[in-house]
């Protein structure tokens, strides 16, 4: 039967009994048990679409809550032992054979592919068939999980614990939860969570296992597997561990793909993994990787399942717990390698209280309805399916669409929290405001109750529980600002009175690492501002009118920014209408057919959202001028790196440059992600120190056509459209002008 | 025969006062019998009720068809060559169709579209120079029709035919004109029907072995023009391993080949540009095709396998070792069911007590599960002692994958299930239930991958596109090859509630063909392309192969005088 909690929580205001029996044999029915009509089956769907979709009727205060559970509620309320132990009696997907984790070894080592690859390395390196096969035997061994039962209670007792003393609440939003199992019996699932923390590693794991869904197998990182006991509890636990930087290793990928296949081919248990590929730093999306999606698409594209479920999970928290790790880790100080003993030094994190983390499982999309109309899977009919061959371009673009796709489902799916809007603001202050003398309280309270309307507006999903938030929340993250006296400060780390005076640099330093703090919270809730922000950019500089000319400068940025945000490929227009149409609905523009005028009441939205940019602006200016004035034609990252480090350090104490966030590493990599995307620096092949060039005669090509262009604005747009080196420096340097 | 469904028009089930589903009529081994277990079925099955009749327009109302567009001085020439005609209401809607859902569909409603202006039946292959050459000389449309068995539109005359449409009814073309002991071959006319011919062979110690589930009706030119495939092709082959020479008169004259070498190297064979032509190139008048002494000894046979996995790769293995019997047929586990509740009336307890004994023994003892097992069944021919022995390594192959003998009984029953199911689709009708099969080829290794999607697809189609009830979705696996194997999917739902229930069936058959494109399987093994896969035709073969085809129709029949619109 139907666990009564899910239910309760699915239909919280079914109250008439008739109904509630209805719904109770169309839910089992929907669990697949037997002499269930359709017809019963069609009322159940037909009544599902009368439930309120969180993602439109979601709003500010206790709505979240009729929505989303605590977890940890309960939990808090019954032994911790007596639930690690309690009966675990998942359904699984109906069409998969139980299988061991031996099986799933034996039937990739034993697979046609496998046996294929191993033969074509042999014959290229020389060695004989059975050592190669004996080296992938090695690699499985060593990236296999062992999901086992006992480890999952053990996993769930530990967790449990932890977890109840770092968070105040886990919420979970249960009709997501009530889908995913659905779904599960339906065909393999693929879950698809943001990764921001260490700590949401195994919260999937650890709600499935409340709510008696299959536990999955999740893909991580090596490091992980090499810590000491750990390690091995994490692979039981159900984690496989992947290399990182494979290159060009045929033999691994040939090993890990054939096993990712294998897991999706038989569904034995949902698949977790990471679409980013790593933990985002700045807790801003990051454009996703494709190999591993390719690998979990492929059984559907090859028609070794009739379909797929990717079930895109947005993990958000109030206070994450590696704040200050990650802004040191941007400013270019190591992070630490993951030991067991590093784990229990951290344990101090124990003490800290990090408010509550929601846990929203999106919608279940399938596969297949993604792909319609986009591939033609017959494409694979003419080679035997178990061969390697390499996908037409259709379908890699598909497979990157649907990993944007994913990970903007997730943003969307995210709970923007109070202290994001606060950080929006914080930032846009003077920056010796915040260190001296402080933010007035009153105005700030004020400004974000504004902002949080405008968030509203543009349909973005708060986590807004009471008035008093903006206080409590001020003090939760007491380790950035402090509030004292009406005023609010930035918190730097030491006391600069009782130490060494600091060099200025250091100075810079210091302050970045706190201000970066800040930006990775401003992250969580750009998502929502994005495209209006881009919009209003375009109108800012352009200062035109014309939708045509502000929608070709639209895309102009959109392109550069492409690996800052994320754009769905292909969506420019659909970006534009919606930039447009959020500007409208807050009152900040008014639409005709050909124009977009700015209104008088919408100064404040458009201001707002340009300064909310500008730091991408200042900081992609920056490095640009760098690379066209100081660097050589060659460089290294390395050489890179510290280079802008410097150059930006010495311009933001001459007062020239007023953002910090172009001292992050992140940023840099992502500037030169984009030029290397729009071509205008091409890395060096040969090179083992990612050498990369930079194309300096187009740079000083640009200087004649600079006079030209500022006052004749419609060739300039045009001109901006060859995304080469040029004009960049044509872009950006206008920008400057400004 | 009946107009408007399957068959002879005494043979059809029916739901008696009892309420007990019978079958009507004496010419089948199922006739006269009462089938106590598919009343459940089709109320489990479809969620069909007895109490909501959809009948069918019982006879044809002549005045909904359309006056004929005649060509007069065509009639006229017609006339004085003597060769009968009719232009009959009834005898032109007769030809108007093959089997395919709409179509019955439409008859049953009582609806009648274009249909052909004009019935000719000549008699032999001269008569059939003469009426091809008048069709010529007087810009008539022809369209060549033998059984009236087609399953893909290829009958269907199409609408925007403006000249007058002749039906060529070969139906007289019915004689065996010689045999050749000597080289084992026969040479018959084409408008012969399957089971005459083979009653005509058997009485003189022959027969073609070539037994397509339609050979009641089919006729060997609709084979020939379709390329056909039958039951036992594993011993006797398809229709092209059939074939020794074929005449056919074309627009531009008769092609025929000057001897009858068993192989030639002449270039590519002419005949298989005839083979498959859907009539869009001229009328197969009489063939030659190989004869073999009737086989001295025939077994059925069954096997058991706890799931469809495990027959299918069964028929693999038994593919891979070329030891297939004359026909080995594997069913899904819906289908089984199916067959079970077709199973007549027994007469005394001991039969059911050992029926109970077997259901006992295999799914208790044995532990399979009645929601996952299959059948595979068989039929063995040749002389006594090579059956038995072939039979011994066919069973001991099946045994290696877990499949238990299940006797001759169930064996021959499938068989017979597939004359009378036929039949079936009609009884569906009277009650809301339509459907229908389709077929494709696809590599050993794709056949489970491609049965469980397009099984999967339909449902979901249907889910889709409203359909209340689940519907019926089945396969089988029907034939073995080496490099790959036939599929059978049966698809039925119960439309209630549906305004446009047809259009909604063509929609998920649609879906249900793209998907086994998709799958890596092909557009047809046996059935044809007619008017109804036609938009597959260019990426089947490719632009250049359609080109080739095309270029073959420009110069055979330029002014397009057999218009029937088929495969390009």
């Amino acid at each position: 039967m139907f666990p009564p909690k899910i239910f309760r929580h699915f239909f919280p205001h079914q109250t008439n009994s008739r109904s509630l029996k209805t719904l109770a044999i169309a839910l089992n029915s929907a669990r697949g048990v037997r002499g269930v009509t359709w017809e019963q089956r069609v009322e159940y769907y037909n009544m599902r679409e009368e439930f309120p979709k969180p993602r439109h009727t979601i709003g500010p205060g206790l709505k979240d809550e009729e929505e989303f559970t605590d977890i940890l509620e309960e939990r808090r309320c019954t032994t911790d032992l007596g639930y690690a132990l309690r009966t675990f009696n998942p359904q699984p997907y109906k069409g998969a054979p139980s299988s061991s984790t031996s099986d799933l070894k034996k039937a990739v080592l034993e697979s046609q592919y496998l046996r294929y690859i191993a033969k074509e390395i042999a014959l290229e390196t020389g060695s004989s068939v059975e050592k190669v096969r004996q080296e992938a035997r090695g690699i499985l061994e060593e990236m296999s999980h062992n999901l086992q039962l006992g480890f999952i209670r053990l996993m769930a007792y530990t967790v449990n614990k932890v977890f109840k003393r770092l968070f105040r609440s886990i919420y979970v939003n249960m009709e997501g939860l009530n889908m995913l199992q659905q779904a599960i019996q339906e065909s393999p699932v693929i879950l698809m969570p943001n990764h921001r923390s260490y700590v949401d590693f195994l919260i999937v794991s650890f709600i499935l296992f409340t709510y008696d869904i299959p536990i999955p197998v999740i893909a991580a990182g090596i490091p992980l597997a090499s810590m000491k006991v750990v390690g091995e509890i994490l692979r039981r636990s159900g984690a496989f561990f992947i290399r990182r930087a494979i290159g060009s290793d045929k033999l691994y990928w040939a090993v890990l793909s054939e096993y990712v296949r294998t897991i999706v081919r038989t569904g034995c248990a949902p698949l977790e993994f990471y679409v980013e590929g790593f933990r985002s730093r700045t807790l801003k999306s990051v454009v996703p990787k494709l190999g591993m999606m390719d690998m979990v698409l492929e059984p559907y594209f090859k028609g070794e399942v009739f379909d797929i479920t990717l079930v895109p999970i947005s993990i958000s928290y109030d206070r994450v717990v590696e704040e200050s790790l990650l802004a040191l880790e941007l400013l270019g100080v190591p992070k630490p390698k993951e030991s067991t003993t590093g784990l229990f030094k951290a344990s101090r994190v124990l003490q800290e209280d990090y408010g509550c983390m929601h846990v929203n499982f999106g919608r279940p999309l399938s596969v297949r309805q993604l792909c319609e109309g986009k591939i033609n899977r017959s494409e694979y009919n003419l080679i035997p399916r178990d061969l390697p061959q390499r996908p037409s371009t259709e379908i890699q673009d598909c497979v990157n669409w649907v990993a944007h796709l994913i990970v903007r489902t997730q943003e969307e799916g995210s709970l923007i929290s109070p202290w994001s809007l606060m950080a929006c603001l914080l930032l846009q202050a003077p920056i010796t405001t915040l260190t001296e003398e402080g933010l007035q309280w009153h105005g700030l309270t004020e400004k974000t109750l504004w902002l949080r309307k405008l968030v509203l507006d543009f349909r973005g999903r708060l986590n807004w529980p009471d008035s008093d938030v903006m206080s409590s929340t001020v003090a939760l993250h007491h380790s950035i600002v402090h509030h004292k006296a009406g005023r609010v400060c930035l918190v730097q780390d030491g006391d600069p009175a009782s130490q060494d005076p600091l060099s200025p640099e250091e100075g810079v330093m210091r302050t970045a690492a706190a201000v970066l703090m800040l930006v990775s919270y401003r992250n969580q809730a750009l998502h929502v501002f994005v495209r209006p922000g881009i919009l209003a950019t375009a109108i800012h500089i352009t200062k035109s009118t014309q939708k045509d000319e502000l929608f070709s400068f639209f895309c102009f940025l959109r392109d550069v920014f492409a690996n800052e945000f994320i754009f769905i490929p292909g969506r420019a227009s659909q970006d534009f209408a919606e930039a447009c149409s959020l500007l409208q609905k807050c009152g900040a523009v008014h639409m005709s057919e050909q124009e977009v005028t700015v209104l008088e009441t919408g100064l404040e939205v458009l201001s707002f959202l340009q300064k909310l940019l500008q730091p991408f602006l200042d900081s992609y200016q920056l490095i640009f001028r760098y690379l066209c004035e100081n660097g050589a034609h060659v460089f290294t990252e390395k050489q890179f790196l510290p280079a802008v480090q410097n150059l930006a350090t010495k311009l933001i104490l001459s007062g020239d440059l007023h953002t910090f966030e172009v001292l992050s590493s992140d940023t840099q990599k992502n500037v030169l992600s984009a030029l290397r995307r729009l071509e205008a620096v091409t890395k060096l092949r040969a090179s083992q120190q990612n050498e990369y060039k930079v194309n300096k005669a187009a740079v000083r090509r640009t200087g004649d056509i600079l006079c030209k262009i500022i006052c004749d604005i419609p060739v300039k747009i045009k001109l901006l459209f060859c995304v080469r080196l040029e004009n960049f420096v044509l872009f950006f340097t206008l920008l400057s002008l400004k | 025969m009946k107009w408007n469904g399957w068959g002879y028009s005494d043979s059809k089930f029916l739901y008696n006062k009892k309420g007990q589903a019978e079958f009507t009529g004496k010419r089948y081994r199922l006739s006269g019998m009462i089938i106590p277990g598919l009343r459940e079925w089709m109320e489990s099955t479809f969620g069909a009720n007895l109490q909501h009749k959809t009948p069918a327009a019982p006879i044809l109302n002549s005045s909904a068809v359309q006056p004929p567009t005649l060509n007069e001085a065509f009639l006229k020439e017609l006339k004085s060559t003597g060769i009968p005609f009719s232009h009959d209401a009834e005898d032109r809607v007769f030809r108007s169709h093959g089997h395919c859902l709409h179509e019955i569909f439409a008859l049953r409603e009582g609806k009648i579209g274009r249909v052909p202006d004009l019935v000719v039946w000549p008699n032999c292959h001269n008569d059939v120079v003469k009426i091809v050459e008048l069709a010529c000389k007087h810009n008539v449309c022809l369209m060549p029709y033998g059984g009236g068995t087609s399953v893909s539109s290829a009958l269907e005359c199409p609408p925007e035919e403006t000249r007058s449409i002749v039906s060529l009814d070969t139906s007289q073309m019915n004689r065996i004109l010689w045999i050749d002991e000597k080289n084992l071959t026969a040479h018959v006319e084409a408008g012969i029907v399957g089971q005459d011919l083979e009653r005509l062979l058997n009485e003189s110690g022959y027969c073609t072995g070539h037994e397509p589930d339609s050979m009641e009706f089919s006729s060997l030119g609709g084979w020939v023009a379709t390329r056909a495939s039958g039951m036992k092709k594993n011993i006797y082959g398809n229709i092209e391993d059939l074939v020794v020479h074929i005449k056919m008169v074309t627009p531009q004259g008769v092609i025929e080949k000057s001897c009858q070498g068993p192989r030639m190297s002449t270039g590519p064979d002419v005949h298989h540009f005839i083979m498959g032509s859907e009539g869009t190139l001229g009328v197969v008048t009489e063939v030659t095709m190989k004869i073999r002494p009737m086989p001295e000894y025939q077994k059925y046979g069954s096997v058991v396998f706890p799931n469809f996995e495990m027959g299918v790769a069964c028929l693999r293995e038994v593919a891979r070792q070329r030891c297939a019997p004359a026909s080995i047929r594997l069913m899904d586990n819906e289908q089984f069911k199916f067959g079970h509740a077709l199973k007549p009336q027994v007469s005394s307890i001991f039969t059911s007590f050992l029926d109970g004994l077997k259901k006992f023994y295999i799914t208790k003892f044995k532990g399979f599960d009645p929601n996952r097992l299959c059948v595979a069944t068989l039929l063995f021919e040749g002389d006594r002692e090579k059956v038995l022995q072939h039979e011994k390594q066919v069973y001991d192959i099946a045994a290696k994958f877990g499949g238990l003998a299940a006797g001759e009984d169930n064996g021959q029953r499938g068989y017979m299930l597939t004359f009378v199911i036929a039949y079936l689709r009609d009884l569906g009708m009277d009650y809301y239930v339509i459907g229908e099969s389709f077929e494709t080829s696809v590599p050993w290794d794709r056949v489970l991958d491609i049965c469980r999607n397009v099984k999967a697809r339909i449902v979901r189609e249907c889910k889709d596109k409203g359909v209340q009830f689940p519907p019926l979705s089945t396969c089988r696996v029907t034939q073995t090859y080496d490099a790959g194997a036939c599929v059978y999917f049966y698809f039925a739902f119960n439309y209630r509630g549906l305004s446009d229930p047809v259009h909604v069936y063509e929609q998920v058959e649609h879906a249900a063909r793209e998907e086994i494109l998709a799958n890596g399987g092909s557009l047809s093994h046996h059935h044809g392309v007619g008017k109804l896969r036609k938009e597959w035709m260019r990426e089947t073969i490719s632009s250049v192969g359609m080109g080739m085809l095309k270029s073959v129709k420009d110069y055979v029949d330029p002014n397009n005088i057999f218009g029937n619109r088929n495969l390009l």
